[in-house]
């Protein structure tokens, strides 16, 4: 037994959080504490994602709960020597409010955790991702030992009574899924967990693999059980290697610990797990796609049905759900069905965890109730948009979803009701737009990745994305046509009703959404040659006014040469040589420089 | 496949009750009253990928609609496959297509008989609204038999299924993703880098010219314009069952006297019989069996008349090649034949005499330039067209076909038997084999010539022999290279228990060769192969060693099968061919 520490110092080693630098920080404490002798009183402890990624890296000392942001190397020092020694809080490395300035000492007081329910999120950023005992102190486990208590048929009513969903996009109830695959005629069946997670802007399952590891093994245990499995992969792609590093590591221990393999928990019931590294193309998040790629084919959707609880992974029954439905499933058995079913609304039960990025002020990672509205999301959690501009639309569902305007902030958030709005719940990616966010130019972002990640197996999606994009491409250069407009409708419509999987059939979302919402863009564009949010390169200008005092800097800054004017006089810009770049507006002291 | 013990279940198509087995998809069911749904990718022949999303329909109660050619019928289904919104998905679907496919269908090789253009007609596209980027990729001309033209490729992987999964070879798969998307050989490479047998059932099930046969029609024009020249033709067995498909007739169809009349008209100089060189490739290639037996040699001794079937051995089984008889295929004994017995006979300079031969084959044209094929001191068989390249020669020779009259094949290179013309059936050299062999060996008169066991399309057919004396001769046949490499693994494992076996490189053999016309699916194979059979009991004789210009030609000139001249002219060796595997 390790001795009890008087204080623990939480680092986040989510990935944002490394990637800016608490990496170098752990060390750098543990070499500060063994220096001061204080090894032994003080514990280090690298843990999973807290969320809020934008003020990384994190630092939570307790047992205060004192949460330090933005930590560099250099803090290091004074966080031993003033907070653990001395006993103060150091203000300057304290959280500020976004939308109010104030210093908030304590992780539960600031507003982006207050709204938040985290549930799949519980352990993220409060235990040792690679540590078996601190999964099973924060009651891991009990829910499989529970579950294995219960007739597997037991396990699927609890299940169904949690009104859980799938939180990969579609949202197909999950315990429904589960009494399929168990119903299926078949000795051998699988449980995969679809790890793909592809949507731009997207690192919820990111970060319960890295943070939460077990809790995806024990979800998975429960389901082979439930299913009468005793196999199971996880297909998570290469560009998560944290993560993968994470879920062997969580995989050997739980091995070892009898909570895999043969005669789990004492037990008659086997399950064993593998994890299957995927090279990243979107389209293997697909169902059928990601079984061929485990198979070793070429990843490409086939036509369902076939189903895959009835025809799966190399054609044997096989459920798969996604991280996050998976990551529900240990608490949902460890607490019964009726706390998750009591939150949400009337068809989506439970939370949901949302990537908020974009021009938000928090971005990060937040898990809340189903029906809160995207408002409370954006301005509460999220603290308002940056840099005091106005809120335009928010782009959530990723590339299958669409963008909402204004007027739909209080619509409250589940399945149906963003499906209405033409959007959809996606795998919870949110992408926070203002102004200056041209929404022609977004459809165009989202075609072109739609478009560059099709497989290329049909013919709607291959070559109708292909025309879609090539249209608005146009159209953001200033070249659209009137009939440009009903041609992308006409496409999208056909694109979306004959498309062979999911990922054509959703990929005239974001055209079809900005189309309904902000049509007078695109007519801006086409008829006026105008774009409105000034963000399309081809339609806008730069003119230098006479505020002008002929410092010159400008035509130092302009990198095409595209600036005359003798020194003291008012410059002039080459509108044929301008790049557009706004190099000079940026760097002119006298905003003599507008843009049109 | 269907199967009609499946229960059957209810549905309605475009109002209409119907009940079919609940394992039909509802293109299927469709069908079966008289609703026809266009559709591109499906082939009966493959398996299904519903992807090129022609044959999508309205299902009551879907989100989209749904491929039906995959799409399986279920109780109380309600579909329509006419609707406004089903209609102009199609058209657009077509149209997408042909925004990415070359504009050229008036010059084009498949022009009216492109599948693509027939659909674009069908479902009215008049015009493409999409103007932009489309794919540009190297056409791959770099062997004689099959050209690839990328730029045509709609993608419906036709091509990729027929090679994998009828001939096991897999030799197409799918490259890039997304618009970039590309079918062709691993590694951009040319066919014949890669496993490619030729066997050409690519350009056969191809609904574009994205494969299509090499054309070398002008080459025979040229032929036959120059008044230096001896053009001799021979047409294979399964060439006249075919033949007439490509101008209306129904399939099966025979029209061998027309055939003859046709080529005299374009102005060959003699119209000749593969059937008799097929006669000779029995006489040799049975005593070779037969000799094998007495003297212990290599067993089972293999057919090497498919050059297909050949290209695969040499290919990816090496060390099986001494189990191929070493007889050369008819062709190639044609060809040597006719530049040293006919010459010499009819006192014509072989370096005048330009050998053509029509051949339901893409893989012959790759077999003709084979180096060893010289023997005659020329290159023995000059140029090979397919029955599909003879149908368009006979269509600019502004020949009308039907009216044409029945002609005879000159003699004596046209004196053939039912043996020699049952060679493009699989089974049939098998069976034409038995026929001599027994006699040659036993002395004996066969009583019934007809061994119905062999015939068939069945993958693999076996059968035995009571030859007498103790020998049971057993043997097997197979047509397709997947069911070809069952044998060959079987041998490997040394379980392959027979004397004799014959192989087919295509589904059915030449009747459904990779340069005959199409559509072509197992009713056209049934029928062709009936034709095959009914021109066989019309013969004359029905026995190979019974024809008697062979007999005049080994009395006269060749001497024994397997004797010196027939060792020199009429065998070959094969070698292993080093490429991607």
């Amino acid at each position: 037994m390790e001795k009890l520490a008087r204080a623990h110092v939480l680092v986040c080693g989510g990935t944002g959080c490394s990637s800016s630098g608490s990496k170098i920080i752990i060390p750098a404490l543990r070499e500060k504490l063994q220096a001061k002798g204080m090894e032994d009183e003080v514990r280090v402890v690298e843990t999973g994602c807290h969320g809020l990624c934008e003020m990384g890296p994190l630092v939570i000392v307790y047992p205060e709960g004192v949460f330090y942001v933005r930590v560099k190397p250099e803090d290091v020092d004074e966080i031993v020597e003033t907070h653990l020694v001395k006993g103060r809080t150091i203000t300057r490395l304290l959280y500020r409010e976004a939308t109010t300035l104030e210093t908030v000492p304590g992780y539960d007081k600031i507003a982006f955790y207050k709204k938040q329910k985290r549930y799949a999120l519980a352990n993220c950023g409060h235990i040792n991702p690679e540590s078996l005992e601190e999964y099973i102190g924060a009651d891991g486990y009990e829910g499989l030992a529970k579950a294995l208590d219960m007739t597997p048929e037991a396990v699927i009513e609890e299940i169904k009574a949690s009104g859980l969903r799938g939180r990969g996009g579609g949202g197909f109830p999950t315990g429904l899924k589960w009494q399929f695959t168990r119903a299926a005629s078949g000795d051998k069946k699988y449980v995969i967990c679809n790890a793909d997670e592809g949507d731009p802007g997207a690192f919820m399952d990111r970060s319960v693999l890295e943070g939460d590891p077990h809790r995806i093994i024990e979800g998975m245990a429960v389901c082979g059980y439930a299913i009468g499995s005793d196999e199971g992969y996880i297909y998570c792609r290469a560009e998560y290697p944290l993560a993968i590093k994470r879920l062997r590591n969580a995989i050997a221990q739980a091995r070892e610990a009898g909570l895999l393999g043969e005669g789990i928990l004492s037990g008659k019931f086997n399950f064993d797990l593998h994890i299957k590294e995927g090279a990243g193309a979107f389209v293997c998040g697909e169902e059928t796609a990601l079984m061929a790629s485990i198979e070793g084919r070429r990843g490409m959707p086939r036509p369902r049905p076939p189903f895959p609880a009835n025809s799966g992974l190399w054609g044997k029954p096989t459920n798969i759900n996604n991280v996050e439905t998976f990551a529900n499933v240990p608490s949902i058995m460890r607490d019964g069905a009726g706390y998750f079913a009591s939150q949400g609304t009337e068809t989506s039960k439970g939370t949901k965890v949302f990537a908020l990025t974009g021009k938000i002020n928090n971005t990060g990672l937040a898990e809340v109730p189903m029906g809160i509205t995207m408002r409370e999301i954006i301005y509460e959690i999220g603290g308002g948009i940056s840099d005091g501009r106005n809120f335009k639309a928010v782009q959530i569902g990723g590339p299958s979803g669409g963008c909402l305007p204004e007027s739909l902030l209080d619509l409250p958030i589940d399945y149906e009701s963003l499906t209405r709005a033409g959007a959809m719940m996606g795998s919870g990616g949110l992408v926070v737009m203002d102004e200056t966010t041209c929404m022609v130019d977004v459809a165009r972002y989202f075609l072109n990745f739609t478009q560059d990640e099709s497989c290329g197996k049909c013919t709607p999606c291959r070559e109708g994305t292909k025309r879609m994009l090539e249209i608005l491409n146009r159209i953001c250069e200033g070249m659209g046509k009137e009939e440009d407009i009903p041609l992308l409708e006409n496409l999208a419509k056909s694109i979306k009703g004959a498309s062979l999987c999911a990922l054509g059939q959703t990929a005239p979302n974001p055209v079809l959404s900005t189309l309904s919402f902000f049509r007078d863009e695109y007519e801006a564009h086409i008829r006026e040659h105008r774009c409105p949010a000034g963000a399309c390169a081809a339609l806008i200008g730069y003119t230098i006014t006479d505020k002008c005092r002929g410092c010159g800097l400008c035509k130092k800054a302009c990198p095409a040469g595209a600036i005359s004017g003798e020194t003291k006089n008012v410059h002039v810009i080459d509108k044929k040589t301008c790049v557009r770049c706004g190099e000079c507006q940026a760097k002119c002291p006298f905003n003599a420089i507008d843009k049109s | 496949m269907s199967d009609i013990t499946v229960p059957a279940v209810n549905l309605t198509i475009d109002g209409q009750k119907v009940s079919v087995p609940g394992n039909f998809t509802i293109l299927e069911a469709a069908r079966e009253i008289g609703v026809h749904i266009p559709h591109l990718c499906y082939h009966p022949d493959l398996s299904r990928e519903g992807n090129c999303r022609v044959c999508v329909v309205e299902l009551k109660g879907a989100r989209s609609l749904v491929a039906s050619c995959v799409y399986l019928v279920a109780d109380g289904m309600e579909v329509h496959t006419n609707t406004p919104w089903v209609r102009e998905t199609r058209k657009t679907v077509i149209e997408l297509m042909l925004a990415n496919h070359p504009e050229d269908c008036l010059f084009c090789v498949k022009n009216q008989r492109c599948e693509l253009q027939a659909l674009a007609a069908e479902v009215g596209v008049r015009q493409i609204r999409f103007r932009g980027e489309k794919r540009k990729a190297e056409k791959d001309t770099d062997n004689p038999a099959i050209v690839r033209d990328p730029e045509k490729c709609i993608l419906c992987t036709r091509c990729v299924r027929v090679c994998s999964e009828r001939q096991g070879l897999d030799v197409y798969t799918s490259t890039n993703r997304g618009f970039d998307s590309i079918v062709g050989p691993a590694f951009g490479l040319g066919l014949d880098k890669v496993a490619c047998s030729f066997c050409g059932q690519c350009t056969s099930v191809c609904p574009t010219a994205a494969l299509t046969e090499k054309d070398d029609t002008h080459e025979v024009w040229d032929a036959l314009a120059d008044p230096e020249k001896y053009v001799v033709v021979q047409t294979a067995p399964s060439v006249r069952v075919a033949l007439g498909e490509e101008f209306g007739m129904k399939s099966g169809g025979i029209v061998t006297g027309r055939m003859v009349a046709a080529l005299r008209r374009m102005g060959f100089d003699k119209v000749f019989d593969t059937d008799f060189a097929a006669d000779m490739t029995i006489m040799e290639e049975g005593h070779e069996l037969l000799h094998r037996i007495r003297t212990g040699g290599v067993l089972p001794m293999m057919t090497s008349c498919s050059p297909g079937w050949v290209n695969f051995v040499e290919t990816l089984y090496p060390e099986i090649l001494p189990h191929l008889s070493s007889a050369k295929s008819p062709q190639q004994m044609f060809g040597v034949t006719v530049k040293t017995y006919f010459a010499e006979r009819e006192k014509i300079d072989p370096a005048k005499i330009v050998s053509v031969s029509i051949m339901p084959c893409t893989a012959k044209k790759w077999e003709a330039r084979r180096p060893q094929f010289d023997d005659s001191g020329y290159r023995d068989v000059d140029i090979v067209i397919t029955t599909r390249e003879l149908a368009r020669m006979i269509k600019q020779a502004s020949i009308d076909f039907a009216a044409l009259p029945e002609e005879d094949y000159d003699a004596p290179m046209g004196i053939s038997t039912g043996g020699g013309q049952i060679f493009g059936a699989t089974g049939g050299v098998m069976e034409a084999a038995l026929r001599t062999a027994y006699e040659v060996h036993t002395g004996r008169k066969l009583d019934n010539v007809d061994f119905c066991e062999v015939r068939g399309l069945q993958g693999i057919k076996e059968s035995q022999v009571d030859f007498g004396n103790g020998l049971i001769l057993r043997v097997a046949v197979a047509h397709t290279l997947r069911n070809a490499r069952k044998l060959v693994e079987k041998i490997r494992a040394g379980d392959a228990d027979y004397h004799f076996i014959e192989i087919m490189a295509c589904p059915g053999g030449c009747i459904a060769g990779g340069g005959q016309p199409y559509p072509i699916d197992n009713d056209v194979r049934a029928a062709r192969m009936k034709s095959m059979y009914d021109i066989d009991v019309q013969k004359t004789y029905r026995k190979s060693h019974e024809n008697p210009a062979i007999i005049e030609l080994y009395d006269t000139w060749m001497g024994k099968p397997l004797g010196e001249r027939a060792h020199h002219l009429l065998h070959t060796r094969f070698a292993p061919q080093e490429r991607l595997k």
